[in-house]
C-alpha cells in the first residue's frame, strides 16, 4: 500500500538529509532491503498505536536538534575500574586512537565499514535480519532507517568465554551531531560475553543492536545512557535466543531530553531465559519510553521485564511492554512489572502493559503501579532522625532496587547505586 | 495429574493442574446449548433493506418524532457515511455489508400501539413468558416464591425495533419515576430527552455510536427524580427475532441528585446461520449524590461451534458522574455474541465520585470478545475499581482492553484494577491490553494480574484459621463473585450462578 503523500514527503526529507553510506555486496543488499521496508512503513506519527505516548517529531526531523554537551567529569566515568576492551565512538565515529586494541581471546571484533567491503561475512546472516523479523506485528521504522543508513558499528563474533567485557563508549562532542550506529553480536553455542555501553553518544542518536544467542550461550548487557545531557535517542535491541540461552539487559537512564529504548526479544529455543530491566530517573524536560516486546516461541522459557522510573518536575515516563506467548509455548513463565514514583504533581506516567497468550499451561503476570512516595515511610525515617532529603533518597533507591538487582555483576550494581545516590542528591532536593 | 474430559465438539481437552473439573464442565455446558435459539413466528413489518437518509426519515416518522430529533439523526447519518469502521480491536470478522440488512422491523400487531399490556399480541407475551420475563405485574419472578416480601421488577420489553410494553408504570409514577420506552419519552418528556440525549455519548463519538444515533429505533428511558430511591429494580429485555435485521437500541438513564436506581438488562436472539448486527448506546447521567447500578447479562446467540452465525455486538456504554459523590457500578456477564466490542465507561467528573466495573466474559467455540472499561478520573478524590475475569475455551479469543486515566486535577484519586484470564484448552487465546495514564502524583494506580493481590487482610484472616493460601484465595474470590452475581436479576440467576464455580486457580492475566 502506498504511503499518504504527507508521510512520503516527510520520509523523503528525512532521507535527503542523511549522508551517503558506503558498502557493497552483502551490506549494500541489506541496506537496500531496509530502505524498502522503511519506504513501505513511513516514519511514525502520534496516531500510530505505539507512538501515542511519545512524540517522534524530533526523531523525524531532517536535522538533529541542538544538544549542548554536558560535562560529567565531576564523577569517574562509568566502568572505569573494570578491566575491559574499550572501544570509543565520538559523535558516532569510531576513534581508534582512544580505543583499546580489540584483541580478546574467543572474540573477534570488526568495524562494520570494514566488514562491509568484504564479499562474504558471517554478519550477513544477522545484520538487518533480526531487525526485519522484529518489524511484525509492530512496525519499527527507526530501526529500518538505522539498518539502511548506519555509518559505523562493530561486529562481534564470540566463540568462547570472553575473559573480559567489551565496552562501547559513546562520546558526545558536537552540538548538532546525528549519529547512527549498528552493532551485531553473534554468540556461538556455549559462548559468553558481557557488553557494556555508556555515554550520550551524540545530539541525536540512533542505535540498533542485533544479538544472536545460540544454544547455551550467555549474553549480558549493561548500559548507562549518559547523564544530564540534552540528547535525543532511539535505540533498539533485537535478540534471538536458542535453547537454554540466557539474555540479560539492564539500562540506566539519568535525564536526557528524549529516550526511546525498544527491546524485541524472541525466545526461540526451549528453556531460554530473557531478562530486560531498566531504571530511569528524570528531572524536568525528560521523556523516557521503554517499549518491550517479548515473544515466547518455545516451551519452558522464562522472561522477566522490570522497569522502574522516578520522575520529577514534569518528567514523563512511558512503558509499553508486551508478552506474546505463541501456540505451543507451554510452561512459559512470563513476568512483567512497571512502576513509577512521581515525586511531584507535574510528572506523568503512561503505561500499556500487554499480554497476548495462545497457550494454556503458562504462568504470566504483570503489574503496573504509579504513585507518590510513601509519606508514612518518610515520616518514620524522619522520626528516627534521618533528614527528609536523605530519607527520600533512601526510599527512592529502595524503589529502584528490583531493577538494579537484574545487574548480575555486583561491582557494577554497586557503582550504579552510588551514581543514583549522587544524582538524587543533586536533583532530589524538593519535597 | 492430567485428566481428559470430552468437549461438546468431541475434542478432548486436557485438564491441567489447578483448574478444577467443575470450571471446565461449566464452561463446556454453556457451549452449543443455546437455550434461547428458538424463533417466534409472527408477522413482521420491515423497512426496505439497506441504509440511506430515507430509512432514517422513516424510522423517525414511525416513532412520531419531532423535527429536532430527525435533524439530529440525519446529522449523525451524514457523519457516519464519512467514518471508517474501527479495526483496532483483536477481532477478526468479515466485512459487514451495512446495506444488506434491515434497520427497522416491528411485529404487525404492534401497528396500533397497545394501550395496556392486556392488549398486547398474545404471541409476544408468550415469547417473553418462554424467556422467563414476567410481563404481567401480578406475576412474580421465577424462583422468588416463598420470600416474605416478593421483589418487584419493572420490565420494558423490546422486540426487534419496538418496545412491546413496560410494566409497573403506574406504581413507578407514584414515586415520580419515569420508566418507558425512549420513543415514548421523546413524545411525553421531550424537555428531558432533549437535555440529556447525546450528552454522554455524543453522536460523533465513534463509528457504531454514530450509526446508532442515526437509526436507533427504541430502547428505554429512565428518570429518577431528586432524592428518590427507585422502589423497585428496573429492567429492559431485548429480543432480536426478525432475520437479517439489526437492533439499535438506545437507553438513557438520568439519576437526579441523591437518587438511586438499579437497572438490569438482558438480551437473547434466535439461532441463525447469518450474522446479525447489534449496535446499542447506553447513556447514564448521574448527578450529585446519586447512585446507579447497571447490570447486564449479555446472552445474544453466539453462533454455532463452527463459528457460523451469531450476533455482532458493538456497544457503547458510558456513565457520566456529573455531580460530587455520584456513584456508578457496571456489572456484566458476557456469555453470548459471536463478536463482542464493548467498553462500559465511567467519567468521574464530580469530586469524590466513584466508578466500579465488574465483568465476567466467557468466550467459547469461535467466539471473540474484546471488552473492558474506561475510568476517566477528572474530579478530586475519585475512586475506581475494575475486576475483570475472562475465560476462553475452544478456539475463542478473549481480550480485556481498558483505560485508566488520572487527569492532572484528579488529585488524591485511586484506582485498583485486577484482570484475570483463564484458558481452557490450547487453541484459544487470552489477552490483556490495559492503558494506564497517570498525570498527577497524589493519585495511586495499581494494575494487578496475579491472584496474590486479593485483599491481604481477608487472606490473613482465612490463613489464621488454618486454610492454605490457595484455599483462602479461592474463598475470598468466590465470595466476591457471589456478591456481584447476587446483584443480578433472578431470571438470570440460574445461568450466572453456575459461574461462581469457576475458580481462579491457574489464572493468567
Amino acid at each position: 500500500m502506498a504511503l499518504p503523500k504527507a508521510k512520503e514527503d516527510a520520509l523523503a526529507a528525512r532521507l535527503a538529509a542523511l549522508p551517503a553510506v558506503e558498502g557493497k555486496g552483502w551490506l549494500a543488499a541489506a541496506r537496500s532491503e531496509a530502505l524498502a521496508r522503511l519506504s513501505a512503513m513511513g516514519l511514525p506519527g502520534r496516531r500510530d498505536e505505539y507512538w501515542r505516548y511519545t512524540d517522534p517529531a524530533s526523531l523525524n526531523a531532517p536535522e538533529a536538534p541542538v544538544a549542548r554537551r554536558f560535562d560529567a567529569s565531576d564523577e569517574a566515568a562509568p566502568f572505569d575500574g573494570i578491566d575491559r576492551v574499550r572501544l570509543v565512538f565520538v559523535d558516532g565515529v569510531f576513534d581508534a586512537a582512544a580505543s583499546d586494541d580489540p584483541a580478546l581471546a574467543g572474540v573477534t571484533i570488526e568495524r562494520l565499514a570494514e566488514a562491509g567491503r568484504r564479499d562474504i561475512h558471517w554478519a550477513q546472516g544477522l545484520y538487518g535480519v533480526l531487525e526485519a523479523r522484529g518489524q511484525t506485528p509492530v512496525a519499527r521504522p527507526f530501526a529500518a532507517l538505522n539498518t539502511g543508513f548506519a555509518s559505523d558499528g562493530v561486529l562481534i563474533h564470540v566463540t568462547g568465554r570472553a575473559a573480559k567485557p567489551v565496552s562501547l563508549v559513546y562520546v558526545h562532542e558536537a552540538e548538532t551531531s546525528d549519529a547512527i550506529l549498528h552493532h551485531c553480536v553473534k554468540l556461538d553455542p556455549g559462548a559468553e560475553l558481557t557488553l557494556l555501553e555508556n555515554g550520550p553518544a551524540a545530539a541525536r542518536f540512533s542505535k540498533v543492536l542485533e544479538v544472536e544467542v545460540a544454544e547455551g550461550a550467555r549474553f549480558h548487557h549493561i548500559r548507562l545512557q549518559g547523564r544530564d545531557h540534552e540528547r535525543r535517542a532511539v535505540t533498539h535491541i533485537f535478540a534471538r535466543l536458542g535453547a537454554g540461552a540466557e539474555f540479560r539487559s539492564f539500562t540506566l537512564t539519568a535525564n536526557g531530553r528524549l529516550t526511546r529504548n525498544e527491546a524485541v526479544v524472541e525466545l526461540a529455543g526451549a528453556e531460554a531465559r530473557a531478562h530486560v530491566a531498566g531504571a530511569a530517573v528524570g528531572d524536568g524536560d525528560f521523556h523516557h519510553d521503554d517499549t518491550v516486546f517479548i515473544t515466547h516461541a518455545a516451551e519452558a522459557c522464562e522472561s522477566r521485564q522490570v522497569f522502574k522510573k522516578v520522575l520529577m518536575n514534569g518528567a514523563v515516563g512511558v512503558f509499553q511492554g508486551k508478552i506474546l506467548v505463541k501456540p505451543g509455548a507451554q510452561k512459559t513463565d512470563g513476568y512483567q512489572i512497571s512502576q513509577s514514583l512521581l515525586l511531584d504533581e507535574d510528572s506523568q506516567f503512561l503505561a500499556k502493559p500487554e499480554l497476548e497468550i495462545y497457550a494454556d499451561d503458562v504462568k504470566c503476570s504483570h503489574g503496573s503501579t504509579s504513585g507518590a512516595i510513601d509519606e508514612t515511610a518518610l515520616f518514620y525515617l524522619q522520626s528516627r532522625g534521618v533528614p527528609r532529603r536523605t530519607a527520600q533518597a533512601l526510599l527512592v533507591l529502595a524503589f529502584l532496587a528490583e531493577a538494579i538487582d537484574e545487574v548480575a555483576d555486583e561491582t557494577i550494581a554497586e557503582d550504579i547505586r552510588a551514581r543514583l545516590e549522587r544524582w538524587l542528591a543533586r536533583h532530589g532536593s524538593r519535597g | 495429574m492430567p485428566m481428559t474430559a470430552a468437549l461438546d465438539t468431541s475434542e478432548a481437552v486436557e485438564i491441567r493442574e489447578g483448574v478444577d473439573r467443575e470450571t471446565i464442565e461449566t464452561v463446556q455446558a454453556m457451549a452449543g446449548k443455546y437455550k434461547y435459539g428458538w424463533e417466534t413466528e409472527i408477522e413482521t413489518e420491515y423497512a426496505p433493506k439497506g441504509l440511506n437518509e430515507d430509512i432514517v426519515r422513516l424510522i423517525s416518522e414511525k416513532n412520531g418524532e419531532p423535527d429536532w430529533l430527525l435533524d439530529w439523526r440525519l446529522a449523525a447519518y451524514r457523519r457516519w457515511v464519512r467514518m471508517e469502521e474501527p479495526r483496532w480491536a483483536m477481532l477478526n470478522y468479515p466485512e459487514i455489508d451495512y446495506q444488506d440488512q434491515y434497520y427497522y422491523a416491528k411485529p404487525k400487531s404492534m401497528a396500533q400501539k397497545p394501550k395496556s399490556l392486556d392488549e398486547v399480541d398474545p404471541k409476544l407475551l408468550a415469547t417473553y413468558a418462554k424467556l422467563g420475563i414476567p410481563l404481567k405485574e401480578q406475576m412474580l419472578l421465577a424462583g422468588v416464591e416463598g420470600e416474605a416480601e416478593p421483589r418487584k421488577v419493572a420490565v420494558d420489553a423490546v422486540f426487534d425495533s419496538v418496545s412491546v410494553g413496560t410494566t409497573f408504570k403506574a406504581e413507578l409514577a407514584k414515586a415520580g419515576v419515569i420508566f418507558c420506552s425512549i420513543s415514548e419519552a421523546v413524545r411525553e418528556h421531550p424537555e428531558l430527552v432533549k437535555q440529556y440525549l447525546g450528552s454522554v455519548v455524543p453522536p460523533t463519538d465513534n463509528f457504531f455510536a454514530t450509526l446508532n444515533s442515526a437509526v436507533f429505533s427504541d430502547g428505554s428511558f429512565v428518570y429518577i427524580p431528586k432524592g428518590v430511591r427507585c422502589p423497585m429494580e428496573l429492567s429492559t429485555y431485548f429480543r432480536i427475532n426478525a432475520e437479517n435485521t439489526g437492533q439499535f437500541e438506545r437507553t438513557l438513564i438520568v439519576a437526579d441528585e441523591g437518587s438511586y436506581v438499579s437497572y438490569l438488562e438482558g438480551c437473547t436472539a434466535p439461532k441463525r446461520d447469518t450474522n446479525q448486527l447489534h449496535a446499542a448506546v447506553v447513556e447514564i447521567v448521574i448527578l450529585k449524590d446519586a447512585e446507579v447500578k447497571y447490570s447486564t447479562v449479555q446472552n445474544w446467540y453466539p453462533g454455532d461451534e463452527n463459528g457460523v452465525g451469531g450476533i455482532y455486538n458493538f456497544v457503547t456504554k458510558r456513565a457520566d458522574c456529573r455531580g460530587d459523590r455520584a456513584k456508578v457500578m457496571w456489572t456484566q456477564v458476557e456469555t453470548g455474541s459471536a463478536i463482542t466490542w464493548k467498553y462500559p465507561s465511567c467519567i468521574l467528573r464530580g469530586d469524590d465520585s466513584q466508578g466500579e466495573f465488574y465483568s465476567i466474559a466467557i468466550a467459547n467455540n469461535a467466539q471473540q470478545a474484546d471488552t473492558g472499561t474506561k475510568m476517566v478520573h477528572l474530579g478530586k478524590r475519585t475512586k475506581s475499581r475494575i475486576v475483570s475475569k475472562g475465560i476462553s475455551a475452544g478456539r475463542a479469543q478473549n481480550t480485556y482492553r481498558g483505560l485508566v486515566s488520572m487527569h492532572p486535577k484528579a488529585r488524591d484519586s485511586r484506582n485498583y484494577t485486577q484482570c484475570d484470564s483463564l484458558l481452557i484448552g490450547d487453541k484459544c487465546g487470552a489477552h490483556t491490553v490495559p492503558y494506564i495514564e497517570v498525570r498527577n502524583n497524589s493519585s495511586r494506580v495499581e494494575h494487578e494480574a496475579t491472584t496474590s493481590k486479593v485483599d491481604d487482610d481477608q487472606l490473613f484472616y482465612c490463613r489464621s484459621r488454618g486454610m492454605d493460601e490457595e484455599e483462602a484465595v479461592a474463598l475470598v474470590v468466590n465470595g466476591f463473585c457471589k456478591e456481584v452475581l447476587q446483584a443480578l436479576p433472578m431470571e438470570f440467576a440460574m445461568e450466572a450462578q453456575s459461574l461462581v464455580a469457576i475458580s481462579l486457580e491457574g489464572s493468567v492475566g
